[in-house]
């Protein structure tokens, strides 16, 4: 290899003319170099989304791995048909049962992962200058997949019943008025990614009917459905709809593991033919080895116990981060109170900026997703994604302390140039109110200065 | 060929900056024939410099420790020659406060300012003074932290409402902040190598209407414009400011000075920058190939300068 070339093929200007339009709009931010520092180990990070897999039983993986050395060895190491194995399908159709849904295997395609489900749906769909409808705020994650297809994403607000409908057919009104006609609304309807918040069975049914009214196609992403701590499970818009105008996704990773990479996506007849079509292109076929070992593991074992255990370990993380909350956190916090999932999501008196807050609280090494994440519009500066299911209790006590503290600490300087004092501790204070999803309002982009 | 150290990385909220400013100066070294160590500077810094006994250490880190005269004082205790400026400039061009107090010491001019410590504010009361500040400065003002080269931090004021949180932000950062008066007018920035200042850039921000952080690293969000398109006067003004400011803090070898020109056409310097970016959209690498001088050639004058600062002593 020529040195030359090699020590030169960092220099970006070289390749700047070939890049696709469409990679200029996947822009960094000064969040993500933020984000750069929360990985080191001193951190404790309530940042990050991860599933505990330090609870999954090695003797487990190795009787899978045998299994699948000793009765399907070729097969695993080979390509597979790109909708999936029949195998796999299987269990998924088990996952689903256990939600109430039953799906025929025609109907599904075994996917890499979650996410790939919402880069096939968005790439089958959506042309540049598209409208996507999606939850305000949503899941960080899909920021990307919108952004790298231009699409145009409206976020509907929600509160403590999950997105407002009645919101929502305000919006698409507005878009008809404006000649736009949406493609798909976006949604994670139970313990949602990032608010923790659910919606309630009238908005669901009153969403699947919107969906029907105007000819919209809706994509339900379920991940946690199962990961429920208290209540009702709530009716996947899956079964209200029926498979007409609802595309659903699901996961193995928050039940199983996100380092199989395994996830499906069940949509009506023809949009899955496009969706099939985005997938040849993309990877041909989802891991063999990776859907073989799921089935594997369906054999060996009882995966619904294993699924219990972590509801149990994961309830008892949410109920000391909601303490931790309710101890170190100010009186003028809110937060969700998520009956399941892996998220709290805390708004904060509206002078506080948490990216800002996020360089504060990482000098006490500690860090959260800071709410812009989570809005395309410049909404979220004063709230935060707190995940509670990547790290011990020890841990989320501690790191709510140090947030605790800093956030105390603004709140006091703040009343201090004011001139008001608030009360700032939080003892004789209510409980966060759970009715509520505090949500910011939609503030002017703020300016930032130039400085260098 | 000598033996340089790249320290680059480390704990600073510019890290990622840092990290690509530090691989572009090691392809350039190795390119220049030199055995290069690279160093993500960790707790472990000093053992590993001890072990890589470098001839030169270059220093490609922004921000905190970096910029600030940490790195530069273990370095002289180590007694390893580095690149850059010495402890005592990189104090006071870090702490903007007392780099603008210097500026107006020195007659030059600066957008006039008032500095405050938290505990201004929380023990003495500093609040009650804002009202008189705010009509001193007028609307928009600007709010940022004492220290750190980026843009993180720093926000606008359009009214005596948005001051108490631009504040908080600002405090987010450091435990000084200043309050500064706005400038409307051209982005300018003059770059210095070895005493010598470069063909001037101006920063023209395509649709942010600030240049903001996220801007500044990214290719295709603003344009730079270099040599800027000024009158031949405001060019060797802006020069002359830069120049006078680089000796004023005691720079070394190289640094990057922000300047503003108003609409009236008159010049101020914000601040200077000692160890500015080295990225693929950083100025002053612009400035030099502007001026003839490649990157390579740049890195090469830089470890220069730094050796031949050791042999001199």
């Amino acid at each position: 290899v020529p040195t030359e070339s090699v020590s030169t093929s960092r220099d970006i200007e070289r390749y700047a003319a070939l890049f696709a339009s469409r990679t200029k709009v996947m822009k960094s931010s000064a969040m993500r170099d933020l984000m750069a520092v929360t990985a080191r180990p001193e951190v404790i990070s309530l940042a990050g989304g991860l599933p505990d897999t330090s609870t999954f039983p090695p003797d487990t993986f190795a009787a899978v791995a045998q299994r699948i050395a000793r009765e399907s060895c070729a097969k695993a190491l080979q390509y597979g048909p790109t909708e999936g194995l029949d195998e796999t399908k299987a269990c998924i159709a088990e996952v689903m049962a256990a939600e109430g849904m039953s799906v025929d295997h025609e109907d599904l395609i075994v996917t890499t992962g979650g996410q790939q489900v919402i880069d096939l749906v968005t790439k089958a769909l959506i042309d540049p200058g598209d409208v996507v409808i999606a939850e305000g705020p949503t899941y960080p994650g899909a920021v990307p997949v919108f952004s790298s297809y231009q699409a145009d994403v409206v976020q509907v607000d929600m509160d403590a019943d999950g997105m407002r409908v009645d919101l929502l057919e305000e919006t698409l009104d507005r878009l008809e008025r404006d000649g736009r006609r949406p493609k798909f609304i976006y949604t994670v309807p139970s313990f949602q990614n990032p608010a923790g918040v659910t919606m309630s069975q009238a908005r669901r049914r009153r969403l699947v009917e919107v969906a029907h009214e105007r000819e919209l196609l809706v994509l339900e992403d379920n991940p946690y459905g199962l990961l429920r701590y208290e209540g009702d499970a709530p009716t996947p818009l899956l079964s209200l709809d029926g498979g007409v105008y609802v595309m659903y996704l699901g996961t193995f990773s928050k039940i199983l593991s996100p380092g199989i990479r395994l996830g499906w996506v069940v949509a009506p007849p023809p949009v899955l033919e496009k969706i099939n079509l985005g997938k040849q292109a993309a990877d041909l076929c989802t891991s063999t080895l990776s859907q073989l070992m799921v089935q594997a593991y369906f054999e060996e074992s009882r995966w619904r116990d294993y699924v219990e255990s972590l509801t149990e370990v994961y309830r008892a993380r949410r109920d000391t981060m909601l303490d931790a909350l309710a101890e170190h956190f100010p009186a003028q916090a809110e937060w969700t109170r998520p009956a399941g999932g892996l998220f709290i999501w805390a708004t904060l008196p509206d002078f506080i900026d948490t990216t800002d807050l996020l360089a504060r609280a990482l000098r006490d090494n500690v860090a959260f997703v800071p709410g812009e994440a989570a809005f395309l519009d410049g909404r979220g500066r004063n709230a935060m994604r707190l995940n509670f299911s990547g790290s011990d209790e020890d841990a989320i006590r501690e790191g709510i302390r140090r947030i605790g503290e800093v956030v105390t600490e603004q709140v006091e300087l703040y009343g201090t140039l004011t001139g008001e004092r608030p009360a700032v501790r939080m003892e004789e204070a209510a409980p966060a109110d759970d009715n509520v999803l505090h949500l910011p309002e939609r503030a002017e982009r703020e300016r930032r200065a130039k400085g260098s | 060929v000598s033996r340089v150290a790249v320290l680059k990385g480390g704990r600073s909220l510019e890290r990622q900056v840092s990290l690509r400013s530090g691989a572009r100066s090691e392809d350039a070294l190795a390119r220049l024939g030199h055995e290069v160590v690279s160093i993500d500077v960790d707790a472990d810094l000093i053992q590993r410099l001890r072990d890589a006994a470098p001839d030169v250490a270059f220093i490609a880190m922004h921000g905190r420790d970096g910029e600030d005269g940490t790195v530069q004082e273990l370095l002289e205790i180590l007694d390893i020659p580095y690149t850059g400026s010495r402890v005592v400039a990189c104090i006071r061009a870090t702490d903007k406060v007392l780099a603008k107090h210097l500026m107006v010491e020195a007659g030059i001019p600066t957008p006039e300012f008032f500095a405050f410590s938290e505990t201004a504010f929380r023990e003495l009361g500093a609040a009650d003074a804002l009202p008189a500040i705010e009509e001193r400065l007028n609307f928009p003002i600007v709010v940022k932290p004492s220290s750190g080269g980026s843009a993180l931090g720093i926000k606008f004021a359009r009214s005596a409402a948005d001051v108490p949180a631009a504040l908080v932000a600002a405090f987010s950062y450091d435990s000084r902040v200043l309050l500064e008066r706005y400038v409307d007018g051209r982005d300018l920035a003059v770059s210095i190598l070895d005493g010598e200042p470069l063909p001037v850039v101006e920063a023209v921000p395509r649709d942010e209407e600030f240049y903001d952080f996220e801007a500044r690293y990214e290719i295709g969000r603003t344009d730079f414009i270099c040599p800027a398109d000024l009158p031949a006067d405001i060019t060797a003004r802006a020069h002359d400011l830069a120049l006078r400011t680089y000796r004023l803090l005691g720079c070394e070898a190289f640094a990057r000075v922000d300047l503003m020109l108003d609409r009236d056409g008159e010049l101020t310097v914000l601040e200077a920058n000692l160890i500015p970016g080295l990225t693929e959209t950083s100025l002053l690498p612009q400035a030099a190939e502007a001026a003839g001088i490649s990157f390579d050639e740049l890195v090469g004058r830089i470890v220069e300068l730094a050796t031949a600062r050791a042999a001199a002593y």
